[in-house]
């Protein structure tokens, strides 16, 4: 016996590898699946305008005050940490530059992604996994009303849409933020520091945390959905989405932020 | 190709409903095992078998939102397996489903559930849509001031009340009941029993219910199936239900322990 319990030993771990690997491409491919029919479904009509109203006010407008307090502070600690760094060179007139630079490049779209995740994301996979659980999705369809065009469509477009307007917000307070710091605190000149914002800013820096936001409100509201949609099993299943949703939308956020950066400033 | 305008009426030899060899497994577990069962126009089969037996798949599998792996569903003579999109919608609108939930939107008030259908399906304005709304509630006994509650603010059997008005709204054709009375008292379940007999004869309707209260499938059923095992081991008319000379059907409309019957353990 001897013998043979290495070679069953080494037979059960590749079977481990199989199973996992199929696991995640299963995964991988529902999720695909899942993506490719909400995006049919967000270009052919019938449209729910209210729904899309609905869903803009929530993610917009909503989550305003939690983006708004989240960048403010990220832009005063921005603005005393270059200072207290760049001091050792002597270069703390870089302060206003540093800020805005990365306010509006990674800190703005990536603190509101994750910020709205939290917020958003677990709404969404709570409210429509309760749907699930107690068959209103089912209901819907018997009430001739697509799902997905009713439920999905409407939250992954108010995703895409109203994040960047969030992030526009949110790259303002936040610069103000640096500027409260850099005025009232290390001593800038305060039109001093506003040329400085103005001058080195440039166009792609704010387009690129736009496309970032937009990117990152679809992927909020997909996961937000898909976990919730697909949520099985009562109050736990209901739980379990709402984890899902925030983990996977969050991770997911900062490996695109990656990917996006690499796009537009990798050279 | 069956016409679908209102004035067509199929021949009455056609059965409304016609299922014939369904099955249906969920991997290894058979949950509907050869299922031929046809229901004629304007008639009310009820459905019964203990827990887990597979009625709500039946069900389900008739509604379409589960896909039986074998067998065919005739609807006034047209097959519904496989049909997707547009054609299934317009499967759909024949159908009015009352389920065991009710599967009320919380999220919009009750009149606005009841006319769910009207408004989303067959894109009627919202103002009539009221006005219908608070009609179909009058037949079911709830005043006007219901109207503008929500429905977690109904006690069960005000839900299934709204959901059975919600189930009539489109004026289907053929109605399903998803253990109509389950979680109400025993005088509020006759109320139940009584409003769904009059709607689906008020409305001509066919219908089809699965429950396991024999007392309201004496009330509301013209013939009666019994699901054990994923068969069908018993259909006859719901006055011979009580005498059946069926061993297995006898333990279940009894209520014995003690039978040919034992319980399943899983779902």
């Amino acid at each position: 016996m001897n013998s043979t319990s290495p070679v069953t030993a080494f037979l059960d771990f590749l079977a481990l590898i199989g199973r996992v690997l199929l696991a995640f491409f299963n995964r991988v491919g529902r999720l695909s699946t899942f993506t490719a029919l909400a995006l049919f479904h967000c270009v052919t009509p019938p449209f729910y305008p209210r729904t899309l109203l609905r869903q803009m006010v929530e993610i917009g407008y909503y989550s305003l005050p939690v983006v708004g307090l989240t960048t403010l502070f990220s832009g005063m600690v921005l603005a005393l940490q270059s200072h207290t760094g760049f001091a050792r060179f002597a270069a703390e007139g870089a302060v206003a530059t540093v800020v805005v630079i990365s306010m509006t490049r990674e800190l703005g779209p990536v603190l509101a992604g994750l910020m709205v995740a939290g917020r958003v994301g677990a709404s969404m996979a709570a409210e429509i996994g309760t749907m699930r659980v107690t068959e209103q999705v089912d209901a819907l369809s018997t009430l001739s009303t697509n799902p997905f065009k009713y439920l999905i469509a409407p939250r992954l477009l108010a995703g895409a849409l109203m994040l960047p307007l969030l992030v526009l917000v949110g790259d303002i307070i936040g610069v103000f933020g640096g500027y409260l710091i850099g005025t009232y605190k290390l001593g800038f000149n305060p039109s001093n520091y506003i040329q400085r914002t103005w001058e080195f800013m440039e166009a792609m820096d704010v387009i690129s945390g736009l496309v970032k936001a937009s990117t990152f409100g679809f992927i909020i509201a997909l996961m937000g959905c898909y976990n919730g949609y697909t949520s099985r099993g009562g109050a736990q299943g209901v739980g379990q989405a709402t984890r899902n949703a925030v983990v996977s939308a969050s991770i997911l956020i900062l490996v695109f932020n990656y990917l996006i950066t690499e796009l537009f400033f990798a050279r | 190709m069956i016409s679908t305008t209102p004035a067509y009426q199929p021949p009455p030899s056609v059965p409304k409903l016609s299922l014939t060899n369904v099955h249906k497994a969920f991997g290894s577990k058979v949950v509907l095992d050869g299922i031929s069962l046809d229901v004629r126009p304007g008639e009310s089969v009820v459905v019964i078998g203990g827990s887990g037996t597979g009625k709500s798949v039946l069900l389900k599998s008739v509604l379409g939102l589960i896909t039986p792996d074998s067998g065919s569903i005739l609807i006034d003579g047209e097959e519904t397996v496989g049909l997707r999109g547009r054609k299934r919608d317009k499967v759909l609108r024949k159908f009015g489903m009352l389920f065991q939930g009710a599967a009320l939107f919380d999220s919009l008030p009750v009149w606005e559930n009841v006319a769910f259908g009207l408004i989303q399906g067959e894109g009627m304005a919202r103002g009539p849509a009221r006005d219908k709304a608070v009609e179909k509630l009058a037949q079911v006994g709830l005043g006007p001031e219901v109207a503008d509650l929500f429905p977690a603010e109904l006690s069960g059997g005000m839900q299934k009340r709204v959901g059975l008005a919600r189930a009539i709204a489109d004026e289907p054709d053929i109605i399903f009941f998803d253990e109509p009375t389950t979680g109400l008292d025993p005088i509020m379940a006759d109320v139940i029993n009584d409003l769904i007999v009059k709607c689906v004869k008020e409305l001509g309707a066919t219908a089809l219910s699965i429950t396991h209260d024999m007392a309201s499938a004496r009330k509301i059923a013209d013939r009666v199936a019994m699901l054990y095992k994923g068969r069908l081991i018993w259909t006859g008319p719901a006055a011979q239900v009580f005498d059946s000379g069926n061993p297995y059907v006898d333990q279940f409309v009894h209520g014995r322990a003690s039978g040919p019957i034992t319980m399943a353990v899983r779902a």
